[in-house]
C-alpha cells in the first residue's frame, strides 16, 4: 500500500469516529439522543475549547509545567537508575542484598506514592517530579542494570587483551553497552516520566494538564475534560517524535534501530 | 639458546570444575613451544581443548599444573605481548571502524589524531580503506575479520595468537584472508599460534602443524614440519605434491581423533 493511501485510511478513521460522535450528540435517533452532551459533549464543542485555551494563551503556562515535570522526573530518574545500575551489576553482592527491596519497591502501584510526596514535598511540582522519577528510575535501572551483566564476553575479552584497565572498560565497555540498554527503553521512560507527571497534578496541584482536566472534571465540563485529553495526546505524541529522533542520531550503530515502533 | 622461546608451554594441564565439583580436565601435559617468528598451528577434533590452551597462552586461564613462559619469563596475569584473534565477533559494535582499530593505540596513551591516522592506514593494508566510518553491523563477516585483524595488528604485538578466526567464513574469504594473514606476517615474522579444524588450512599457512587427541584430557599427539617453501599463496600451495603428501600422512593420524570426538560427542548428546 503506498504511504498517501495508508494516510488517507487514516485520516478517514479519525474522520468518521468525529462525525459519528457530532451525529449521536446532536441529532436524535428515534426521539433519543444516543450520546447525551451532558455526558458526552460533541467534538465541535471540544475543538472550539481547545482553540480558545490557545488563542487566550492559558495553555502555554499548564503545558510548560507539565513538560518541565516531566524532564526533570526523567533527568534525574534515568541518573539515578544509570548510576545504581552501574552499581548493582559492579558489585553481586549489594544486588543480591537490594534484591528482595527492589522488587517490593517495583511492586508498589507509584499512584499510592501521590499523596505521600504531596505531604512531603507541597503542592508545586516536586511532588510531581518525584511521582515521576519513582516510575522513570525502576525501568532505566533494570536496563542499565543488564546491559552492563549482559556485556558480550568476547567482547570483554578483546577489549582485556587489548590492554585496557579497569577503567577503560569501564569507558569502552560497559559504559556504552549500558547506555544502548537505556536508550532502547527511552520511549517507554520519558512516557512514564509524562504519566508521572499528569498523575501527580490530577491528584492535587496548581497548575498543569492534569490539573486541567480535573478542574474541568471538578464543574462536570465535560468538553474541558475532552480537550485536556487531546491536547495531551498530542503533547505525547510530539515529546516521542523528539525522543525519536534523538535515539535515530544515538544509536546509529545499532542494525535493528528502524525497526523499533 | 640466544634468543628465548616466544610461547612454551611445558606440561600444562587445564582443568575445570564443573557445577557439581566434578573436575573435568581439558587439556593433559601439553608440551608446546612457539620459536620467535614461528608459525605454529594447532589442529583437533571438535572439543579437544585447543582453544582452551590458546586462553592459556593469552593469560585468560590458568593451568591447574605445569607452567606457561613467555619469552623465557613465566606469565602472570594476562600475556601482555600477544594480540589474540577471536573467532566470535569481538568489535566493539558502537565504535566505527576506524574507531575500532585506533582504540588499541588509544588506551595505550597515543594521541587521538595520530592514533586515527595510523588506524587508516592499517584499515587500508586490510582492504578497508573506504570503510572507515562503518560500523561493523553494516560490514559483511569477512570484512569484520579485516577490521578485527587490523586492531590486532596495530598495537604490533609480538605474538600473535589466533582461535579459528576464519571459522565462521565461507570457503573463498577464507582463502583470501589466509593469503592476506600470510602477506601482513610475511613483514615482519611474528610468533603465531594459529588453532583451526581445518588441516588444509593449517598446513597451507603454518610452518608446524600440531595434532591435539580428541577431548577430555586431550594430549597433543603429533608435530609436523611443513617446509614448504615461502611466500606462499594459499590457492597454489594446495596443488603441490609435497602438500598432498603430508596431508595425507597428518590426515591418517587426524582421522581417528576425529572419529572418536564425533563418537564421544554423539554418545554425550544422547546420554542427555
Amino acid at each position: 500500500m503506498s504511504r498517501v493511501t495508508l494516510l488517507a485510511l487514516q485520516v478517514l478513521v479519525a474522520v468518521v469516529c468525529l462525525a459519528l460522535w457530532q451525529l449521536f450528540a446532536t441529532v436524535p435517533v428515534f426521539g433519543k439522543i444516543l450520546l447525551p452532551p451532558f455526558f458526552f459533549s460533541n467534538p465541535v464543542d471540544v475543538f472550539s475549547q481547545i482553540v480558545k485555551w490557545f488563542s487566550s494563551g492559558v495553555i502555554w503556562k499548564h503545558l510548560g509545567i507539565t513538560l518541565t515535570e516531566s524532564i526533570l522526573a526523567f533527568v534525574i530518574g534515568s541518573l539515578g537508575g544509570v548510576l545504581v545500575g552501574f552499581w548493582f551489576a559492579r558489585q553481586p553482592l549489594v544486588a543480591a542484598v537490594f534484591d528482595p527491596y527492589v522488587k517490593m519497591v517495583n511492586a508498589l502501584p507509584r499512584v499510592v506514592l501521590a499523596p505521600i510526596f504531596a505531604l512531603w514535598l507541597g503542592l508545586g511540582i516536586w511532588s510531581k517530579v518525584a511521582l515521576g522519577v519513582t516510575l522513570v528510575f525502576f525501568i532505566v535501572f533494570f536496563n542499565v542494570y543488564q546491559g552492563v551483566k549482559e556485556v558480550s564476553r568476547t567482547v570483554l575479552d578483546n577489549g582485556r587483551m587489548l590492554g585496557m584497565s579497569e577503567g577503560q572498560l569501564m569507558r569502552h565497555v560497559y559504559w556504552p553497552s549500558a547506555l544502548s540498554w537505556m536508550f532502547s527503553s527511552l520511549h517507554t521512560s520519558v512516557g512514564f516520566a509524562v504519566v508521572g507527571a499528569v498523575v501527580g497534578e490530577y491528584l492535587g496541584s496548581a497548575a498543569g494538564l492534569g490539573y486541567l482536566i480535573q478542574q474541568a472534571e471538578g464543574i462536570f465540563d465535560v468538553a474541558g475534560v475532552f480537550a485536556g485529553m487531546f491536547v495531551l495526546s498530542a503533547f505525547v505524541i510530539l515529546i516521542d517524535f523528539g525522543v525519536t529522533l534523538v535515539e535515530r542520531r544515538l544509536l546509529v550503530w545499532r542494525p535493528t534501530v528502524d525497526g523499533r515502533g | 639458546m640466544t634468543t628465548p622461546t616466544a610461547v612454551a608451554l611445558e606440561d600444562a594441564k587445564v582443568a575445570f570444575r564443573l557445577g557439581d565439583d566434578r573436575v573435568y580436565t581439558a587439556v593433559e601435559k601439553a608440551h608446546l613451544s612457539v620459536a620467535q617468528g614461528e608459525f605454529v598451528a594447532i589442529v583437533g577434533p571438535t572439543g579437544c581443548g585447543k582453544s582452551t590452551l590458546l586462553n592459556v597462552a593469552a593469560g585468560l586461564l590458568k593451568p591447574a599444573a605445569g607452567s606457561i613462559k613467555i619469552f623465557g619469563r613465566p606469565l602472570a596475569g594476562l600475556n601482555r605481548d600477544a594480540g589474540y584473534l577471536f573467532q566470535a565477533d569481538a568489535l566493539f559494535p558502537w565504535k566505527t571502524a576506524l574507531d575500532n582499530v585506533a582504540i588499541g593505540l588509544e588506551i595505550a596513551g597515543t594521541p587521538r589524531a595520530e592514533a586515527l591516522q595510523r588506524a587508516q592506514k592499517w584499515l587500508t593494508s586490510v582492504g578497508l580503506g573506504a570503510f572507515a566510518n562503518r560500523y561493523p553491523h553494516m560490514l559483511s563477516g569477512g570484512q569484520r575479520k579485516r577490521v578485527a585483524l587490523a586492531q590486532v595488528l596495530i598495537r604490533d604485538p609480538k605474538i600473535l595468537l589466533m582461535d579459528e578466526p576464519f571459522g565462521p567464513l565461507d570457503a573463498q574469504t577464507r582463502q583470501v584472508m589466509g593469503n592476506l594473514l600470510l602477506d601482513l606476517w610475511n613483514a615482519d615474522r611474528k610468533a603465531v599460534l594459529f588453532v583451526t579444524h581445518d588441516l588444509e588450512e593449517a598446513i597451507a599457512l603454518a610452518d608446524r602443524v600440531v595434532i591435539m587427541s580428541a577431548g577430555p584430557s586431550s594430549r597433543i599427539i603429533g608435530d609436523w614440519r611443513v617446509s614448504l617453501p615461502r611466500p606462499r599463496d594459499i590457492f597454489e600451495v594446495r596443488l603441490d605434491k609435497e602438500f598432498h603428501a603430508l596431508h595425507r600422512e597428518i590426515w591418517s593420524v587426524l582421522k581417528d581423533e576425529v572419529m572418536k570426538g564425533y563418537a564421544q560427542s554423539t554418545q554425550a548428546a544422547e546420554a542427555i
